[in-house]
């Protein structure tokens, strides 16, 4: 289980010789990139081809990549302003629908996929960034691995992200006629409606939310002596 | 006479049957079902996203409503998706305790499940006795964390203490006194070590109870033998994984292949169906809870034999102890800092699964840099199984997708998330 790594990632990056293949091999396991021109194709062949084998497509998501490595407070050096610039970002959870970021960041959506051969016991997460022309398109896996149908549902629901060739795109996890994709970065965590029963009208309605966004704790970056291990950069030098 | 059309009903949301929120709109022809839509996501928290503003470890006490019927498995996937990112290993004595109640945990659920799957099929006595021994199971979630169900016993690095000296006893009440209250103190007058033994020693005759109450009862057989069937190559193909894909005859089992915490230091065997069918996977589930005894067994044992600490001892994710906090300035700062800030994770990602009762339980995390997950999905085995309702139900009758719901062993927890 464990030293196939090494194995697999040289093997990825022989067959696919002609795909522009990012493959990053951590402990953690191999990410391998693949451009979306060449996504099915890419698929297909870890499916079929005998030297990988992923007979099981485990898991498929959505990530939204607005506002990575973005903290909120500022710890590079010390501040004169006081610890109430914690609560003030606009940081994951911080801000309300008409507060929301609206600018276009390249690459910021991506398709992940977790395979799985049971033959060989062996892992493989697959990523795709979606292109964003207007729509972000992806094709469907759902020939190669059935199983995919309702994860890739889940993410267009979730983040928009249409899956070209998918026979039933519909929303799953949201409600009925729910508006805008709510795992995207730049939805607010607190929402945008609230559902209420309306004792005149005698029925459901729905509202704008009356809750305030509400988060304790700001999100930060530490890279001091704590968290780097330096010793490495200083035997270098 | 007028012809006869398919129809369309409405299955649920609000059903004995339907395990929680689940809405079906089945198109029938007659009682033969045609297509079957289920609508998820009633209960749709969106945990993954409210975790993305919590520092890490604040998140743990979600994992357990998740899968709410086996709660600490879904923390250990969480847990350790946040061990692998900051490389760090949980001391040998909190891993066997994880061990210990995981299998507590898929005990719990398969009694849940079996309950809940013969009250549907008609044998409702089973789900009283199933209940009975579930309330073992959860006093000792309650004598090791304080709660009955939603632990958050789990910690990155560890586990948050160690197993109690003493089991908490009943007291005497206007119900329990006399000759039943010593009955029901009769395990408790030890250690929480000596109640779990104990338990583990009587578990193996009750599932031989309830197995005398189903295994050749022919109302049993009639509504689960052939119903539902699901070949290997399908249940690979829908992405299935634990009971439902070895009910199908597919040895896989995380807790063997890629084995984590001390599954690779305790003997067990995986059992496999042969048919694919309701009956297999009830077969499978069954002799998994006595390969679980088995395995709290030789946890028991070792835990006595061996000592130790139960959680890492590094001040970055772990809180320092309250006496030495006393004295030392630098664990002040550091409880301070890891309670108010939380620990930075390395950037990166990484997808941890475990082998949960329902199947493999995932959590893809990735980190940047920051105090807080930058995103958590949660692979809940549920979500897989559901998504084959219509394939599994197409041309059986109404009263067999009861069944398939049951053999599904859904939880609405996990699956809307």
């Amino acid at each position: 289980m464990s030293n196939y790594k090494r194995q697999l990632s040289k093997d990825l990056a022989a067959h696919f010789g002609d795909v522009d293949l990012t493959i990053k091999e951590t402990r953690q396991g191999i990410v391998c990139t693949v451009p979306v021109e060449s996504w099915l194709e890419v698929a297909k062949a870890l499916r079929d081809e005998r030297d990988f084998d992923f007979d099981q497509c485990i898991d498929v998501c959505g990530v939204d990549y607005l506002s990575y490595g973005e903290a909120e407070w500022p710890t590079e050096d010390v501040t004169y302003t006081g610890f109430s610039r914690g609560i003030r970002g606009k940081g994951p959870g911080r801000f309300s629908w008409s507060e929301r970021r609206k600018e276009a960041v390249a690459n910021r959506f991506a398709v992940v996929v977790q395979l799985l051969s049971l033959n060989k016991n062996h892992r493989l997460t697959l990523k795709c960034f979606a292109p964003d022309e207007g729509m972000l398109v992806v094709p469907s896996l759902i020939d190669i691995w059935p199983g995919v149908n309702w994860f890739e549902r889940e993410a267009f629901d979730l983040y928009g992200i249409i899956f070209q060739g998918h026979p039933d795109l519909r929303r799953i996890l949201t409600d009925y006629g729910f508006i805008g994709h709510p795992f995207r970065k730049d939805f607010p965590l607190i929402g945008n409606v609230e559902v209420k029963y309306d004792e005149d009208k005698q029925r459901v309605v729905y509202q704008p939310v009356s809750i305030e966004p509400r988060v304790l704790v700001p999100k930060t970056i530490r890279r001091d002596s704590r968290y780097v291990d330096n010793t490495a950069d200083q035997e270098n030098s | 006479m007028a012809e006869i059309k398919n129809y369309t009903m409405n299955f649920g949301p609000q059903h004995p049957a339907a395990h929680g929120v689940l809405r079906l709109i089945l198109e029938m022809d007659g009682e033969v079902i045609t297509h079957a839509d289920p609508h998820v996501g009633l209960l749709h928290r969106a945990t993954e996203k409210l975790a993305e503003s919590k520092p890490f470890n604040q998140s743990i006490g979600y994992m357990d409503r998740l899968d709410y019927v086996s709660m600490m498995c879904n923390e250990h996937a969480y847990v350790r998706a946040i061990e692998k990112l900051l490389d760090i290993e949980a001391p040998i004595r909190a891993q066997y305790i994880r061990t210990m109640f995981d299998e507590i945990t898929r005990i719990r659920n398969h009694l849940m499940w079996i309950g809940t799957h013969g009250l549907d099929l008609g044998a409702m006595a089973l789900f009283l006795y199933a209940f009975r021994e579930r309330e073992m199971c959860m006093d000792m979630y309650e004598a090791v964390s304080g709660a009955r169900m939603h632990a958050t016993y789990y910690r990155p690095g560890g586990v948050y203490r160690d197993l109690p000296e003493k089991m908490p006893k009943h007291k005497e009440s206007q119900w329990t006194k006399g000759d039943d209250l010593k009955q029901v103190n009769e395990w408790r007058e030890g250690s929480l070590l000596d109640f779990i033994e104990a338990f583990a020693n009587d578990f193996p005759d009750k599932i031989a109870e309830y197995r005398t109450l189903l295994e050749e009862n022919r109302i049993w057989k009639q509504r689960t033998v052939g119903v539902g069937v699901v070949s290997p190559e399908q249940a690979k193909a829908w992405g299935f994984t634990g009971p439902m894909l070895r009910g199908s005859g597919v040895a896989w089992d995380l807790r063997k292949k890629q084995t984590y915490a001390a599954y690779d230091k305790v003997d067990f065997d995986v059992p496999v169906g042969v048919n694919g069918d309701c009956y297999d996977r009830y077969l499978v589930r069954m002799e998994e809870m006595s390969q679980s005894t088995r395995i709290i067994k030789q946890c028991v044992k070792w835990l006595r034999d061996n000592p130790g600490p139960v959680v890492a001892d590094n001040y970055k994710v772990v809180p320092p102890k309250r006496a030495t906090m006393k004295d030392d300035m630098e664990s002040l700062i550091m409880h301070f800092k890891l309670f108010t800030e939380g620990y930075s994770v390395p950037a990166g990602e990484v997808y941890s699964a475990v082998e949960a009762p329902k199947g493999e339980f995932g959590v893809y995390m990735i980190s940047d840099d920051s105090n807080k997950p930058f995103r958590v999905k949660l692979r809940a085995p549920g979500f897989a199984h559901l998504s084959a309702m219509n394939d599994m139900v197409k041309g059986h009758m109404l009263s067999d997708v009861v069944a398939v719901i049951g053999t599904m062993d859904i939880v609405f927890g996990e699956i809307d998330r």
